[in-house]
């Protein structure tokens, strides 16, 4: 019934939009109504809260490794052993390596602390994602932004470069950089995917240009003598934020899946150092015998990937303020009892 | 009305409340009033006054966050509390509604013969044929043109009054004892209004359905209504005749909402401000504007050989229904349209075909007054940042000058200095607005455009900005192109008028020159469409229009 309300009084929901929207914005930038609607989207600020943990918990265990050039930067963590250590193996009833108080993610066949190889896979993944956020965000933004605002000719060359880009999948694309530049480390690598994962948000932005320029206060700027420049970055980008912030967050949860796919294929995060995705591949016939090692990497990635993607609606929430939330059952029913607000301050 | 017959519809004590941030905002409060067969009730208010929200209520029609108490009836059969089996059965069937935008009203992908028969098959055994047979009756009865084949027509290929006739012909379809016009008229031009007024008054006769409208037009309830319920934030303020309401109103909030609607033919008279041997600020010469080809869509030509010329310190209003160009005009003036032939000078200099070096120094001597208030501020700055843009950009100030200059526009269009930090969600749409001229008046500019200001304010709002307007201009004397569907609005500020018609200049002249002898027969009907806020008066034209047909 709602919804066919919904449909049917365009005028009603304007009304209604405006008065709600004049009650809970007295005094109220834009910028705090967003984050007043994004922390009460609860399963978003868990996540949120949780996916800080998780990075600090990962980077303060295993320390920061950078074989960047010539002298690889070691800062140590608090967690005993490294992946290159090679303690002496436990052994338990039926299995070898299983959990044990000093090595609780277990002992892969090797002997090597699995902790400490998944604290470091986790690393790994976080900072592909970060890269790849960062990198496709940016490309993504400018490509969209240019071809939206101008239109015409620059618009159709942009769009058909996009397109071409769009039609070569992904997993071929990460395979030819993984196996050209997977051995020179993880940061590479993502940085090379970065270059190509922009498509979809470029798209979006195009999008949100194009309709954003048609708008008056763009017009406005116009008369104002203000110059192309100024109207794409100081005018329109604010009012594209929404779009841009919510897609690549969702694009960051895809960076982490394309990550360990592409390191469970082998043509990823290369040996010696591991991902979440190739910890999966080394391990994944042990899985009968010793499953820990294959369902630890698993439950991080599920973790990152679930969490990065709760953020992500939680924004789009925040930043749509026409997606309304609809109001519980159990909500309605205990606001039945409560008085009604005092007309006159209506 | 007599007062035997039966009443279709009573209400009582009825609220209506919206749970928002947890607590209930009253949207209407303790309403009490009957509609009889035959009888037109209607529910006048501004907007925020809880009236569509009530009318939505009444059927149980409004979101999962609102409540309705109180003790709504139709034909005597309670409807608050009902079952949902129940409530349909009366939806549609005994109760119709008619919403205020035809295009979102109607499916889109669905031929309007099909919603219509749809409704019909839901309340009554009917074959198709039969049902289609009586959709086409019934778009008969609506008027519309060739109801044989507009049967199988989408509503994306009608007219706006057209859609607006179809809509009828599917609340008319059962035959309902009540009809709820939720603003029917608004989203129309003057002279499709007139046509649709008059088509809802003969159906009332004919059917002999209670109806129940609800707007914010002073002319339209003239021209209907029966008895008239005023309303102001959810409270019921007068109830009355429309007779008892428009000649001698009670409230204080009723005689300043019938004082605040601008009348036709009533503004005071003003000096001609016409001089010969001044330079025009504005002089648009022969002016062709065309879109160009998009696709397989044609190019359309918007403006048509159009000269127009504006002298400084004059209001020149330029009149025109939906798709005449007049935007189009005033768009073109300021450089933001390019032109196809013919040339538009503002203050000697050629806008057409000038760089965008030369358009930044002709535009400084303009500013341009938006229509939509909501989407002319850039929702992510601070009003006072847009308010100093033009000045900023010119060059003329920056820093503490340019805060102490952004304070004084503030003040001059009477808002608080201190709203400089605020953003636009934080104003009303009047406030809006009057940044809008603020923004438009920073550079002291020879020539204001100002393109439909007013059209989505409430009255009592419009009439406060047009007195500030009218004193701004006293005050500085630029010249204005004021572009409005609105004759009467024109009436009040405009020295001279000009009346465009599907991109082509009709008529120009003085001011009452064209209001009480317009020669050309378009500005004749344009003029005649325009609802008068008198039942009187518009009984009287009604009289004069039958007799001459």
């Amino acid at each position: 019934m709602a919804k066919n309300n919904k449909n049917l009084n365009e005028v009603e929901a304007a009304d209604e939009e405006r008065d709600l929207t004049a009650k809970e914005t007295v005094g109220l930038s834009q910028g705090q109504l967003i984050r007043k609607r994004f922390f009460n989207h609860k399963p978003a600020v868990f996540s949120m809260f949780f996916l800080v943990f998780i990075t600090l918990f990962v980077y303060s265990a295993s320390g920061i490794h950078l074989n960047w050039g010539e002298t690889p930067i070691t800062v140590q963590g608090w967690w005993p052993y490294t992946i290159t250590d090679i303690p002496e193996t436990v052994f338990c009833e039926g299995s070898v390596g299983c959990p044990t108080w000093d090595h609780p993610f277990g002992q892969d066949p090797l002997g090597r602390d699995y902790f400490a190889l998944v604290m470091r896979g986790a690393e790994q993944s976080i900072v592909v994602m970060l890269i790849i956020g960062f990198f496709g965000g940016l490309i993504g933004t400018v490509v969209g932004a240019i071809s939206g605002y101008f239109r015409g000719w620059v618009d159709a060359v942009l769009m058909r470069f996009t397109d071409f880009i769009i039609t070569i999948p992904s997993i071929i694309i990460g395979a030819v950089i993984g196996f050209r530049v997977g051995n020179l480390g993880v940061v590479p690598l993502a940085v090379y995917l970065g270059l190509f994962s922009w498509t979809g948000l470029s798209r979006l932005v195009r999008g949100e240009f194009l309709s954003l320029r048609e708008r008056e206060f763009v017009d406005a700027a116009r008369v104002a003598g203000a110059s192309n420049r100024r109207i794409i970055f100081k005018h329109i980008l604010p009012n594209a934020m929404g779009v841009i912030i919510v897609s690549v967050t969702l694009m960051l949860s895809g960076a982490i899946l394309l990550e360990t796919g592409l390191s469970y294929i082998g043509f990823g995060v290369q040996a010696p150092d591991v991902s979440l995705g190739s910890l999966i591949s080394e391990y994944q016939d042990s899985f009968t015998v010793s499953p820990w090692l294959f369902y630890w990497p698993g439950v991080l990635i599920i973790l990152v990937a679930l969490s990065v993607n709760f953020i992500g609606d939680g924004l789009r929430d925040a930043f749509d303020p026409r997606q309304r939330r609809q109001i519980s059952r159990k909500e309605l029913l205990k606001a039945t009892f409560k008085k009604p607000a005092d007309p006159s301050q209506n | 009305m007599t007062s035997t017959r039966e009443a279709i519809l009573e209400v009582e004590n009825y609220n209506v409340e919206f749970w928002v941030d947890g607590v209930w905002y009253p949207a209407a409060i303790d309403m009490n009033f009957s509609v009889k067969a035959g009888q037109v009730l209607a529910i006048v208010g501004e907007s925020g006054s809880g009236k569509s929200s009530s009318s939505m209520g009444l059927m149980s029609l409004l979101a999962t966050n609102a409540r309705t108490s109180g003790s709504v009836r139709v034909k005597g059969v309670e409807m608050l509390g009902t079952s949902k089996a129940n409530l349909r059965k009366y939806r549609g069937k005994e109760v119709a509604y008619i919403f205020q935008e035809p295009m979102t009203a109607l499916n889109p992908v669905y031929t309007i013969g099909f919603q219509i028969i749809e409704t019909i098959r839901n309340h009554f055994n009917l074959g198709p044929t039969e049902a289609r047979q009586r959709a086409i009756e019934l778009l008969t009865l609506v008027e519309l043109p060739n109801p044989e084949t507009s049967v199988d027509k989408f509503p994306h290929q009608l007219s706006g009054g057209q859609r607006q006739r179809a809509m009828i012909a599917q609340a008319l379809a059962c035959d309902p004892a009540l009809l709820i016009a939720d603003e029917p008229t608004t989203a129309l031009d003057v002279t499709v209004q007139a046509e649709i007024i008059e088509l809802m008054r003969n159906l009332k006769d004919k059917l002999n359905s209670a109806v129940l409208l609800i707007t914010h037009d002073m002319g339209v309830v003239a021209d209907l209504a029966d008895d008239i319920l005023v309303m102001k934030d959810g409270f019921t303020v007068e109830t009355g005749s429309a007779d008892q309401i428009f000649n001698r109103p009670q409230h204080p909030y009723t005689q300043q909402l019938l004082a605040a609607v601008p009348k036709l033919g009533f503004a005071q008279t003003r000096p001609s401000v016409h001089l010969d041997n001044a330079q025009p600020v504005l002089e648009i010469e022969n002016l062709v504007i065309e879109y160009p080809k998009r696709g397989r869509i044609p190019a359309f030509t918007a403006v048509k050989e159009l000269s127009l010329t504006i002298f400084p310190g004059e209001i020149v209003g330029l009149v025109g229904e939906s798709g005449s160009g007049k935007t189009t005009v005033g768009r073109a003036a300021i450089g933001l349209l390019p032109v196809k032939s013919g040339s538009i000078k503002i203050n000697g200099q050629e806008i057409a075909g000038a760089t965008q070096k030369d358009l930044a120094g002709i535009r400084r001597a303009t500013g341009i007054v938006f229509q939509d208030p909501a989407s002319s501020l850039n929702p992510r700055l601070p009003i006072g940042e847009s308010i100093g843009e033009p000045i900023l950009l010119a060059g003329v100030a920056s820093g503490a000058e340019l805060h102490s200059k952004v304070e004084d526009l503030l003040e001059q269009v009477e808002l608080p200095r201190s709203y400089r930090n605020r953003f636009p969600h934080e104003l009303s749409g009047g406030q809006r607005q009057r940044v809008g001229i603020a923004r438009a008046l920073a550079l002291t500019p020879d020539l204001l455009i100002a393109d439909e200001p007013t059209s989505a304010l409430d009255v009592s709002v419009q009439a406060r900005f047009l007195d500030l307007l009218l004193e701004l201009q006293a005050d500085l004397k630029f010249a204005c192109l004021f572009i409005s569907h609105d004759l009467a609005v024109v009436d009040i500020l405009a020295h001279r008028i000009a009346v465009m018609q599907n991109g082509e200049l009709v008529e120009a002249g003085l001011r009452d020159q064209i209001l009480k002898n317009p020669q050309d027969p378009y500005t004749q009907r344009l003029i005649a469409a325009v609802p008068v806020p008198d039942p009187a008066v518009q009984r009287a034209r009604r009289e004069a229009r039958l007799g001459r047909g």
